[in-house]
């Protein structure tokens, strides 16, 4: 019998003294953890979408609240949150302004042309790796949806074989600029209106040949902008939106119509 | 002259990773940065002298006399439990990134089967006290110098132009066995 109990107890004293040396050091090595990293936390919107530079949305809320970072880099939270944030912190308000997906090609399935028929893995990234996609403008939008499919808002749709974003369910997290093989999208603040829908770079007459609504590169609407707000690099009309007023004189001048409103862009 | 003979072969002879292949899991898990490398090197030192220091005691002084030596193991696997909580409660406290960075390595070491490994040899190849400790001390060193050595390689891999398919895993796993080839030159230094 003492075969089981003498084992037994010498490893019952053991584990009691292991037990009571970590209840003495878990007293002395307590860490306090600040309540308010959890209240910021439900603050924020839970997307975990990393738009901030942070790993997500409890990692942020800690930075706030340990380190100081300015509390209006949540762009799903938007001003909202921001304000929140900012009351529970007892530090004045920051602004946000809301950010918005452009895609900046327009080239659907009635303006563009294409150079074959692709039938593989049925994604950009895939489509792209061949031949720059089936496109035959190589910076074309390949319409398969890799931006639509990341999307947390589920804001983007393929619409006449391109990307389409409704503005009014875009966060601006970027995940979809991250995701797009080509680069087409690009992230601005929602209060500017008028976009470039084309980011071609090849001559103005390839562009012609392939795309009804292709940049060419004219520089009209660099010679007309009152603000010199819009520049053309390597055959592609780039907006300043530093400088730009969105007053839309480069929307009329502009003759291939790849300058518009984004009235006229967004469904 | 013994004792400096015992900790430069479990450095370099008997290299818990790259020898005795013990302890891949935080050798693969935790060695992509030269910072937490050296950080989990210095916890899985810190146990594993820990460890011998209490093993050691327990089991010349309590199992042997009781002739409990069949339980050594769930009795050393005890102790090295409690020597991890305790890293764990001072790094959270003290060294807050290290302790993110290592994140669930850092409770895994308690089976990590060189912590292990180290205390159950330790009692087979009948060192003294002394000895064990020195040989403990070499183990965790050499598990550090292991995890250091290679934290430079992969440094080195991931910049590589690395085939497709052997991109990762494959990639660092190659990488590993290369470094352990280099260690398998040690064998047979001090006869």
């Amino acid at each position: 019998m003492s075969t089981y109990i003498l084992p037994m107890l010498i490893f019952g004293a053991i584990g009691l003294a292991a037990g009571i040396l970590l209840t003495v050091c878990s007293k002395i090595f307590e860490v306090k953890t600040d309540e308010r990293i959890e209240a910021v936390n439900e603050i924020l919107p839970q997307v975990n979408c990393g738009a901030c530079g942070f790993s997500g949305c409890a990692d942020y809320a800690k930075a706030i609240v340990q380190n100081g970072v300015p509390t209006n880099m949540c762009k799903p939270g938007g001003a909202e949150a921001a304000a929140k944030i900012s009351a529970l912190m007892g530090i004045e308000e920051m602004s946000l302004v809301p950010q918005v997906a452009v895609v900046k090609c327009s080239g659907n399935c009635h303006n563009a042309e294409e150079k074959f028929n692709f039938q593989g893995v049925q994604s950009c990234k895939a489509a792209n790796r061949f031949y720059n996609g089936s496109k035959a403008c190589a910076y074309g939008c390949l319409g398969f949806g890799d931006c639509a499919k990341v999307c947390p808002q589920g804001a983007i749709s393929i619409k006449d074989g391109i990307a389409k974003v409704d503005k009014s369910l875009c966060i601006g997290c970027g995940l979809c600029a991250k995701v797009c093989p080509d680069q087409l999208i690009v992230i601005r603040s929602i209060d500017k209106t008028i976009d470039v829908c084309c980011s071609s770079k090849d001559a103005g007459k390839f562009v012609r040949a392939v795309c009804k609504s292709g940049c060419i590169g004219c520089k009209m609407c660099e010679k007309k902008c009152p603000h010199d707000a819009i520049h053309v690099e390597d055959n592609l009309a780039v907006i300043d939106y530093e400088k730009c007023t969105s007053c839309g004189t480069c929307v009329s001048v502009c003759p291939a119509k790849v300058i518009r409103k984004c009235d006229e862009v967004y469904e | 002259m013994t004792l400096i003979v015992i900790l430069l072969n479990a450095i370099l002879v008997d290299n818990f990773v790259l020898s005795k292949f013990m302890g891949i899991c935080p050798f693969l898990g935790v060695s992509k940065k030269l910072d937490s490398a050296a950080g989990m090197g210095a916890a899985v030192t810190f146990v594993m002298v820990c460890a011998t220091l209490c093993t050691y005691p327990i089991y010349t002084f309590i199992l042997v006399p009781m002739g409990l030596e069949y339980l050594k193991t769930i009795a050393f696997i005890l102790i090295i439990a409690l020597f991890v909580q305790l890293v764990e409660m001072v790094l959270k406290k003290k060294v807050q990134s290290l302790y993110n960075a290592l994140g669930v390595y850092l409770p895994l070491i308690t089976t990590n089967c060189a912590v292990l490994g180290v205390t159950i040899l330790n009692v087979d190849k009948e060192f003294g006290f002394a000895e064990s400790l020195v040989n403990s001390l070499g183990g965790g060193l050499g598990f550090t110098l292991a995890l250091l050595i290679f934290s430079g390689v992969r440094s080195r891999v991931s910049n590589a132009d690395v085939p497709e398919m052997f991109k990762g895993v494959p990639a660092t796993l190659i990488a590993a066995s290369i470094v352990s080839v280099s260690f398998m030159g040690f064998s047979g230094l001090f006869g």
